[in-house]
């Protein structure tokens, strides 16, 4: 009875998982993410900190020109599980490389003897410096586009790091027939309708027209690992960073799952144990 | 709660409280001694499941509330800031979050095995209401739960939602402006929804009692559907039944356990993890994946108000069920014509959550060939869910009423030991003429 049971349930959950990812593809009209693999995955997968720290400095140096990162605070790249965790500071506001990192960046702040605003360097308690003051001053400098903040980027986009990989790897000319306004960027990963754009024959191509132009070049960011600096290389980089960002306690999450599991698996196998041995006698 | 019961005070202080307030005899009779059908099977754990998740639910949302702000302007950051900066924060928003849709999962098996073995009939028909009531205050809890972390498709599907009270003709607009506290789904509306969602869970903790008090006075049915006749078809519940319940739970918990570690977004929409934006509107709104069959029904029907009333009749439907079903023999295993139309209606139903989560005009079947029927295209999900939505109904109103009265049930043990002790075949003949006694 109890196989019977627990088969006809799974069936039943891998009956509704199936339907529901076919909802997921059916409407799409973008290409699919790129196959990528990145060392967090699955349940036992860690950042790759080095990676981490590399894609930090491909935010600080491209993205952070456009890209607020509201959720984020400097502290946080030197807490547990961050890329600059030092067991020597469990405090990562003393932590001296996440100090110093800070250091480099002019926050605005009031002066609280005259009240005034002034520029000082930021601390790790500072949240991530926003590129622009307010909505319409970042859409005026970005043609009208607005660049969303990238705190969960990974958690916001269906696809995840995946999908932000494809899209930063993914600019391309836009094929012929395709004429796009100025200003707007032809990217077959990015979701949209391109059917008002298209002259062409036969269906308008997948993908959709992106107000960033490509970020990423060959020998845009400088590593200080000596990895290559390569439209990939910094792609995945800041992908692995951008993921450790939308949730920056997965792995304390998964330490935690796989105790849970342990503990859950014995202790079930000590219920059924008891209920067999409860119920021998029992005619049922 | 009924019949004899067994407590005897043993202490001094125990018969002082006995004869003041009995609760430790309440106790003993609801949890201990009460007398339990022996042939329950796995899917009678669910009642025990249900009720740790509710538990689970309100602790983990009380600890919750104490770091969640309900403003429009950091509602979506309070949430990342519990994820991130709360001492495992992470933990009990996933637990809770991920709670929601193994609180669901649980209620529809105890719903489907609630059909199944006809435990809706006399005499348990207060039960039944009680347990459709509890299931109504879930939908609405979750509904408001689900607009609190204020991501795109926690608005989105607030407007939508409120918005179809004012199909209602004429008082609908005003109770809508009512409901939001203004004239648009905002800070008020935001305000109120979380307070409710506070109180709602402990309505439902209320009329769970009521609903275990229901359950104590016929007691359990069981997979026969037969009644009790005597002692030697019972166990006590405690232990027999509080470690079958518990080897179940566990069980259970590894799911939800696999959710909360290692799948904590699987269940929830990516649109959520944008902050809501009152000028944005999603490409897709749906509600969560529990909801769907009723977002199709609701989305079947081309006129507004006809659609909210089919999505309240489905739901209603539920509630008036024990007078729908005409069939003398509760539990399906001796009714082979309806278990095949039970099964084809849990299908059915699967069917309605399947059109839910798709846009009403994508295609059923990836095919170039569209099939037209005058300006209907019939290869869509909007005319799949109006089959299926026809059959939903068919199923409680013609189906359920007509098979109590033509069908011919298989021949139905006496007692619920029979069929244990020997071959169901080797049931005398016959039984099926008085297979049970009402009440």
């Amino acid at each position: 009875m109890l196989r019977k049971s627990l088969a006809l349930a799974a069936l039943g959950l891998a009956l509704s998982f199936s339907l529901l990812g076919g909802a997921a593809l059916a409407a799409s009209t973008q290409e699919e993410p790129k196959d990528v693999h990145w060392s967090f995955e699955g349940p036992f997968g860690k950042f790759d900190k080095a990676q981490v720290q590399r894609g930090y400095k491909v935010y600080r140096e491209v993205c952070s020109a456009c890209h607020s990162m509201d959720l984020m605070y400097y502290r946080n790249l030197g807490q547990k599980g961050g890329p600059f965790f030092d067991p020597k500071y469990q405090n990562p506001n003393e932590n001296p490389v996440v100090k110093s990192l800070a250091h480099d960046i002019q926050v605005k702040d009031i002066d609280q003897d005259t009240g005034d605003v002034i520029s000082r360097p930021a601390i790790p308690a500072d949240k991530f410096l926003a590129p622009f003051p307010n909505e319409p001053a970042a859409r005026a400098s970005n043609g009208g586009a607005l660049p969303p903040d990238l705190s969960v980027i990974t958690r916001a986009r269906e696809g995840g790091a995946a999908y932000v990989y494809s899209l930063l790897t993914g600019f391309a000319n836009p094929p012929a027939g395709l004429t796009l306004p100025p200003g707007k960027y032809y990217n077959p990963y990015f979701p949209g309708d391109l059917s008002s754009s298209w002259h062409g024959k036969g269906d308008a191509p997948k993908g959709g027209a992106i107000g960033m132009p490509p970020p990423l070049a060959d020998g845009k960011v400088t590593f200080d690992d000596g990895s290559p600096s390569t439209v990939k290389q910094e792609a995945t980089d800041v992908v692995a960073f951008l993921e450790w960002a939308s949730e920056p306690r997965a792995e304390e999450r998964k330490q935690f799952g796989l105790g849970a599991m342990i503990y859950l698996l014995i202790f079930s196998g000590l219920l059924y144990a008891s209920y067999k041995k409860l119920w021998k006698n029992i005619e049922h | 709660m009924s019949g004899h019961s067994t407590y005897e005070p043993k202490s001094g202080l125990e018969k002082w409280l006995d004869s003041r307030l009995p609760i430790l005899r309440f106790t003993n009779d609801t949890i201990i001694t009460f007398p339990t059908p022996k042939n329950l099977n796995y899917w009678w754990t669910f009642g025990g499941i249900l009720a740790l998740m509710l538990g689970i639910q309100i602790v983990s949302g009380i600890v919750l509330a104490m770091h969640y702000v309900p403003h429009v302007d950091m509602a979506f950051n309070s949430v990342q800031r519990i994820k991130r900066d709360v001492n495992f924060g992470w933990l009990i928003q996933g637990m809770h979050a991920n709670g929601a849709s193994m609180f669901f999962l649980a209620v529809y098996v105890h719903i489907f095995r609630n059909l199944y073995y006809g435990s809706y009939k006399a005499p348990r028909e207060v039960l039944w209401l009680l347990g459709c009531v509890i299931y109504l205050l879930m939908i609405g809890t979750a509904f408001f739960g689900y607009v609190l972390p204020w991501g795109q498709m926690s608005f989105h599907g607030a407007v939508v939602i409120t918005n179809l009270i004012g199909a209602l003709p004429v008082v609908g607009h005003s109770i809508t402006t009512w409901l939001w506290g203004g004239f648009a789904v905002d800070d008020p509306t935001l305000n109120r929804f979380f307070s409710l969602h506070y109180l709602l869970p402990f309505m439902i903790a209320g009329v769970v009692a009521l609903h275990i008090w229901a359950l104590h006075v016929p007691g359990n049915n069981n997979p026969t559907g037969v009644n009790v006749t005597s002692a030697s078809d019972t166990v006590p519940f405690h232990p027999y039944y509080t470690v079958k319940d518990g080897f179940a739970i566990s069980v259970f918990l590894i799911l939800y356990a696999t959710f909360v570690f290692y799948l904590p977004d699987a269940l929830g929409d990516a649109a959520n993890y944008i902050k809501a934006n009152p000028l944005v509107t999603p490409q897709h709104i749906v509600p969560e994946w529990y909801l769907l069959p009723f977002y199709a029904i609701l989305r079947a029907v081309p006129n507004k108000l006809m659609g909210v009333i089919a999505m309240g009749g489905a739901i209603a439907s539920i509630f008036v069920l024990p007078w729908l079903d005409t069939s003398k023999v509760r539990s399906m295993r001796y009714r082979p014509t309806m278990r095949l139309y039970y099964f084809i209606f849990v299908l059915d139903c699967i069917v309605l959550g399947f059109c839910g989560a798709h846009s009403p005009d994508d295609p059923v079947f990836p095919i170039s060939v569209s099939l037209q029927l005058l300006d209907a295209n019939l290869n869509s999900f909007v005319w799949l869910s109006r089959i299926a939505a026809l059959f939903y109904f068919v199923y409680f109103w013609v189906i359920t009423p007509l098979m109590g009265l033509t069908e011919t049930p298989l021949p139905v043990p006496e007692t619920i030991s029979s069929p244990v002790l020997s071959h169901p075949a080797a049931t005398p003949a016959g039984a099926a003429a008085s297979p049970e006694k009402r009440g």
